[in-house]
């Protein structure tokens, strides 16, 4: 069953490094579709590192692999993932007449994608 | 600053020059005391640059690429100049975004192009800062530059953002620890904070990290404001935004004690509900600040010359960002005249998108719609939008094949110090012609008042 999380899109030094090397290449591909999840959620959803979740809100859906955040970088209950293509499909059109559409603290769901 | 160019060339081999002094124009730290090997058409050190800056040096070199494509075409520059500007003078409703990775000189054309015809010129920063563009309005900016910052600053607030990670010179150049005028022992003599929803590489660089509940900053914000003007708050604070009252009353302390203190702020803020008001609040947190000691806020700025993008645009049309210039007078109106609405909304008819990738990150409603109308792009690289664009122009990078004015993200203008020319012609020269064949149009064939 999906639970709900709040996803933080932001930007990684990996991803700024990979994206002067292309934006077609391996790395910035993995670096901008690879969720991270708290450890602890990890856990508790029986999640290993590069099981496929399925992300979404009423905007749109991604899969990706996810992995383990880094330490205590996650608290519990949000999920990050580096800006980029699959971020901006949860990102709606509105903004709220500011210009600016909801690209952090999005309310999405997560679940184990099937397969 | 020296400019000297010392030609090492040996026998045999490419010519090896070290340029001094360039600059880094991949984040908005505008780093310019590079010194970059060049041998041939690469560099290949680059001293001084961080991990960034080296990937965007050392990844760069000359792609073998048509000069421009129509409609996925090879095709020459001059017949994709018409073609580009047949589009833009055939529009109602033609869109100018990007620039935010081009030279004040490009930005400038652009700006009189969407003016000849009667277009919006908006750039990244209405999906970057531009909630804090708005709030500038609102409540001003008590501001510094980022020299006031290494030579004074003793409290220094980052929020909402991750300098660690996306611009890893600012704590050593800027903000923490060089030594300062004011502050002979360097980091020694700061103290840091940081605040935000993840404890992100750059907590480790923070004597304090206050981790605010996601969406609460606006709060956080009022509430340090609450306490910077000695009024009374209670424990239940702690439920709202994530922070203890002991820990805000610590920090406040802190800030009042500063001689001079500046907060940082991010697209944390600008980016999650509240936008605006959230930067709102932390400039007015500043302002509030100065009735006890010198305070003052800065956005953290992304691209390269962003900064630049909101100083021509406000130079040209008297606002930064989100203007229409259709009906022969410039005005400003966000969530009207802003890119990502113009297009989720399916309104614009054509666009001019310069240095920006609108079809890889702007929401899918307003990719769908780009990709639907004719468009004009230029860009180094053969990215998401130009794979789209009608007319896609293959050009020169700026800061490596390309000189010109950017400004630093405290809106310090620095000139370029190019590496190595390209075969390619920059986004200047480009838009020079597009902008010639207009004006040549519209001068032969006079637009009716009627």
């Amino acid at each position: 069953m999906a639970e709900l999380f709040i996803l933080i899109p932001g930007r990684t030094s990996r991803q700024g490094t990979t994206l002067n090397e292309g934006k077609s290449t391996e790395g910035y591909l993995e670096e901008i579709g690879t969720l991270q999840v708290a450890p602890e959620d990890m856990q508790r959803l029986e999640l290993k590192e590069g099981d496929l979740v399925r992300v979404f809100n009423d905007v749109g859906t991604i899969t990706v692999p996810c992995k383990a955040s880094r330490g205590d970088e996650l608290p519990p209950g949000m999920l990050f993932i580096s800006y980029g293509d699959k971020s901006s499909r949860l990102m709606g059109g509105d903004t709220q007449g500011c210009g600016m559409p909801d690209s952090k603290c999005l309310d999405v769901f997560l679940e184990v994608a099937a397969g | 600053m020296s400019t000297s160019e010392a030609s090492l060339a040996t026998e045999g081999s490419p010519e090896i020059r070290v340029i001094e002094d360039a600059t880094c124009t991949f984040c908005g730290c505008v780093c310019d005391d590079m010194d970059l090997t060049v041998e041939g058409n690469r560099i290949t050190k680059a001293k001084n640059a961080c991990g960034l800056g080296k990937a965007w040096f050392l990844n760069h070199h000359i792609e073998d690429r048509p000069e421009a494509l129509i409609d996925g075409e090879p095709a020459g520059y001059e017949q994709a100049m018409d073609r580009a500007a047949e589009i833009l003078l055939a529009a109602r409703f033609p869109l100018t975004y990007g620039l935010s990775d081009t030279t004040s000189e490009a930005q400038r054309v652009a700006v009189a192009i969407t003016d000849w015809i009667g277009g919006i010129v908006d750039t990244t920063t209405s999906v970057c800062h531009g909630p804090s563009g708005i709030a500038f309005q609102g409540v001003g900016e008590v501001t510094c530059s980022l020299g006031e910052v290494k030579n004074r600053a003793d409290y220094v607030i980052f929020w909402g953002g991750n300098p660690a990670e996306s611009h890893p010179r600012h704590f050593t150049k800027y903000s923490l620890m060089p030594k300062g005028e004011f502050v002979p022992n360097g980091r020694k003599d700061r103290t840091a904070v940081l605040i935000d929803v993840r404890k992100t590489k750059s907590a480790k660089a923070a004597d304090h990290f206050l981790q605010v509940k996601p969406r609460r900053d606006f709060e956080l914000a009022w509430a340090l404001r609450a306490l910077a003007r000695g009024l009374e708050l209670d424990s239940s604070i702690e439920e709202t935004t994530g922070i203890s009252l002991e820990t805000l009353h610590e920090v406040m302390d802190g800030m009042k004690r500063a001689k001079f203190g500046v907060i940082l702020f991010g697209m944390g803020v600008t980016m999650t509900r509240g936008k605006h008001l959230n930067s709102e609040a932390i400039l007015a947190l500043a302002r509030d600040m100065n009735e006890h000691t010198r305070w003052n806020a800065k956005p953290m700025r992304g691209h390269g010359n962003v900064t630049g993008a909101d100083n021509v645009v406000s130079w040209s049309t008297g606002f930064p960002f989100g203007v229409h210039l259709g009906s022969g007078f410039p005005r400003f109106n966000p969530g009207e005249f802003t890119a990502s609405d113009v297009l989720a909304r399916g309104e614009a008819d054509a666009a001019l998108i310069i240095a920006s990738d609108p079809m890889s990150n702007f929401s899918q409603p307003a990719r769908d719609h780009l990709a639907s109308i004719p468009s004009v792009v230029l860009d180094p690289k053969l990215s998401d939008t130009a794979r789209t664009a009608s007319v896609a122009f293959t050009v020169s990078t700026y800061g490596i094949n390309t000189g010109g004015t950017v400004y630093r993200m405290d809106d310090v203008p620095i000139p370029l110090r190019p590496a190595f020319e390209s075969p390619y012609m920059s986004d200047l020269e480009i838009l020079r012609g597009i902008e010639s064949r207009i004006r040549q149009r519209q001068l032969a064939e006079p637009a009716s008042d009627a």
